[in-house]
């Protein structure tokens, strides 16, 4: 099975360890894992802002950068969500344009086989277990568009259960969002930071000491938050906890 | 006193979301009100929680929405025939149609009716088309008084307020409000609210029910939206929960029904798929109190003259998009504002318009026409009213994709943007620079690199913290730290490392 890493853009620039840990956890479970390199951006922000016409490019090198893997694995629901649902959308306009009449067939090639870590995870490798330790409590937000886009279910929190060391607690109104929403985050600003500190208010409550997720992306904006309002809630994707043995948490 | 009162109150001007800012000034003017979010949050967790266990009683919930959906895609691809069928219909039953292009029309349709009845008000059915082309507003300014009589309707009417939610118009007012509007208003438009009247529910229902009895049995022409028509029949239907539509539909002599071309299901059959996805979906019931179904008139039953008036109001236009026409698929059940995170905080005002919410949002601005030509500002803004959670399309009883039509909405706005702009905006600026980085590797690692420069320079043990500035870095940094770039981005770790296999 050729296995490849589509790391994000942002994630590749604020959350590099992210990815480490992916590297570690797969090799520890016995898979190698490749990076190609030609790999950039799923084009969300441009197409979920309006500029579709700027996503052409970015689809067409996401395609040529991940023909031939069996398995495209990244650690964002939402990313991955974009590629599986959108990327066909991206491609019907190119050739409607006749920019480019075969894009269509490549995207259907590559963007069924990109997943999400904990669909790689438990439906590809068939593990929930993963030989992780992580001796700390827990909370754990379900993302919308991992949940509502791609349907990854308990998948995540089955993964987190089988950690030794690790208590999960509830999270209340898990399911709300946190207001993170791409550039709503900026453009709604106000509105959006009211979502994230009721989100915090509820993180904050659990008692616990790290909040995770299967999106940096909105870690990033609710651990902000928290930052900001001292408080010592650690913010921590879900691929880093996975890869912990223990030592190095 | 009633002559006098009603002259007072035809010279006060009716409040319109004319003038309402564009959504994040709005928003931020409501998020500030804590008991607008306080009576929200309690309101919308409750009606949210209902409606998520009626329908997990019904184990076919899935296929009743594929078949809504599926009827009014029907409805829609065939809309000029059936249109016509109800109108034969109607018209064999003893109803008069009328076709309004727009609001100006509909409206003139409705006073010349109302005229030529030497009447002087109307009694209305709670009715979103009719607050869509401001039909009392209208009436007013032709000296034709107009009584709400739907409860929360007539709370907002007597408060000179805005509605702010499709089903609960008064859905920001909590008990102590309502008390204080009905004591201080009822008096100048008809019977007084009792002395000493509590905040009591009970209490405060009698009192509406005394104020509006005398209007019902006085009023001769009645106005009512619909909910369904059925083409096959010429049948039209209105679900309601008080009885007070009921009460509009049949003791009057006159009844004009004002609906979107839309409304239609092609037959009965239809109309069951819809009598059970409204009510679970709407107000959380399995089945509505009244579900009032009349065909043309019946002589010695009821009114004796029935005016349908079909009104189009952009309805056209937004058909012809394929993307945005599944917006006409809407049954106005309002689940979508239950669920939305950012409704729950702002409230339906700061949408600046009487479809508020999710649905207001695809809604609006395609009825105002923003396919075809530059709307204003506000308008322009609502498209991105929304995370893009999709907790709306999870719950739509008709399978509205609404944040799929969200992002075609916003495209839309940059297309206008662009196209009257000499010089881009700033927005376009930034996107179109970020687009450039992310075309290669090369220039996304050189990006990362300076990036990560920055990070050094100005984060702070690893954090970024109140970097004051215009545009979204404020917006960001307002209330929000952010971790420093990485020295070192992943690209560059694997390159220098192979991989990690040559770290240690």
């Amino acid at each position: 099975m050729r296995i490849a890493l589509f790391i994000t853009c942002y994630n590749d620039m604020l959350f590099p360890e992210v990815g480490r840990a992916m590297v570690r956890l797969f090799r520890r479970l016995g898979h190698e894992v490749d990076f190609p390199a030609e790999q950039t951006c799923c084009g969300q922000m441009h197409f979920n802002s309006g500029y579709k016409d700027a996503c052409i490019p970015l689809v067409r090198r996401f395609v040529a950068a991940f023909d031939g893997y069996d398995v495209v694995v990244t650690p964002s629901g939402s990313c991955a969500s974009m590629i599986r649902r959108y990327h066909p959308l991206v491609a019907g306009l190119a050739a409607e344009r006749g920019e480019d009449a075969d894009l269509p067939n490549r995207v259907a090639a590559v963007s069924p086989r990109v997943l999400e870590l904990s669909e790689f995870l438990v439906d590809t490798l068939g593990v929930t277990d993963v030989g992780a330790r992580f001796p700390h409590t827990v909370a754990f937000h379900p993302t919308c568009h991992a949940t509502r886009l791609l349907g990854v279910g308990d998948r995540p929190t089955r993964l987190l259960a089988a950690v030794e060391g690790l208590t999960l607690v509830d999270l209340p109104r898990s399911e709300a969002c946190c207001g993170f929403g791409g550039t709503f985050a900026v453009k709604n600003a106000d509105t959006s930071v009211a979502m994230g500190q009721d989100k915090a208010d509820d993180v904050i409550g659990t008692g616990a000491e790290v909040l995770t997720a299967g999106d940096t992306s909105c870690l990033m904006h609710i651990g902000g938050l928290l930052s900001r309002r001292r408080s010592p809630v650690r913010v921590v994707h879900l691929a880093e906890i996975l890869a912990a043995t223990g030592n190095d948490a | 006193m009633t002559g006098a009162a009603r002259t007072d109150r035809l010279d006060e001007p009716e409040p319109t979301f004319a003038g309402t800012p564009p959504f994040p000034e709005a928003a931020r003017a409501a998020l500030a009100n804590d008991q607008l979010r306080t009576n929200l949050g309690r309101a919308t967790a409750t009606i949210r929680t209902k409606r998520a266990a009626v329908v997990a009683e019904r184990a076919d919930w899935e296929s009743l929405r594929l078949a809504g959906a599926a009827i009014k895609d029907e409805v829609l691809r065939d809309l000029p025939a059936l249109l016509e069928q109800l109108e034969q219909a109607v018209t064999q039953a003893g109803g008069i149609v009328h076709w309004a292009r727009d609001a100006a029309e509909a409206n003139a349709i409705v006073a010349g009716i109302v005229r030529d009845h030497d009447a002087t008000e109307v009694v209305k059915v709670k009715s979103m088309a009719t607050q869509e082309i401001e039909l009392n507003e209208a009436l007013r300014q032709e000296g034709i008084e107009v009584w709400e009589t739907d409860l929360a309707e007539m709370i907002v009417q007597l408060g000179h307020d805005l509605p702010s939610h499709i089903l609960v118009p008064a859905i920001h007012r909590n008990r102590t409000e309502i008390r204080d509007i009905f004591r201080d208003e009822m008096w100048r438009v008809g019977r007084p609210a009792p002395d000493g009247l509590s905040d009591d529910p009970p209490e405060l229902a009698e009192a509406a029910r005394l104020h509006l009895r005398e209007k019902f049995l006085r009023a001769r022409v009645a106005v009512s939206g619909a909910n369904f028509a059925v083409a096959q029949t010429g049948t039209v239907v209105v679900l309601e929960s008080e009885g007070n539509g009921r009460m509009c539909l049949t003791l009057p002599e006159v009844l004009i029904t004002v609906m979107g071309i839309e409304k239609l299901v092609p037959t009965w059959r239809d109309l069951e798929v819809f009598l059970q996805l409204l009510p679970r979906s709407s107000t959380a019931e399995r089945m509505n109190p009244y579900t009032s179904i009349w065909t043309g008139v019946t002589p010695g039953d009821g009114p004796g003259e029935f005016h349908l008036i079909l009104l189009d109001n952009g309805r056209t236009d937004v058909l012809s998009d394929t993307t945005g026409r599944q917006a006409l698929r809407c049954i106005r059940c309002s689940a979508c504002l239950n669920v939305c995170p950012v409704y729950e905080r702002t409230g339906g005002q700061a949408y600046g318009s009487v479809y508020p919410g999710p649905i207001g949002a695809i809604l609006t601005p395609q009825l105002r026409g923003i396919a075809k030509h530059p709307v204003d500002k506000q308008t322009a803004s609502l498209p991105y009213a929304s995370s893009l959670c999709g907790a709306c399309f999870d719950v739509c009883p008709v399978r509205i994709d609404i944040p799929e039509v969200l992002v075609h909405l916003r495209g839309q706005v940059v297309r206008q943007s662009e196209a009257t702009h000499r010089l881009p905006t700033a927005e376009a600026v930034g996107m179109r620079a970020a687009a450039w980085t992310l075309r290669t590797p090369r220039r996304l690692g050189l990006a990362e690199r300076a990036a990560g420069l920055g990070g050094r320079l100005f984060g702070r043990r690893g954090r970024l913290r109140r970097i004051p500035g215009p545009g979204p870095i404020g917006a960001w940094f307002r209330a929000r730290d952010l971790k420093a770039p990485a020295r070192e981005s992943f690209r560059a770790w694997w390159r220098r490392t192979d991989g990690g296999r040559g770290e240690n």
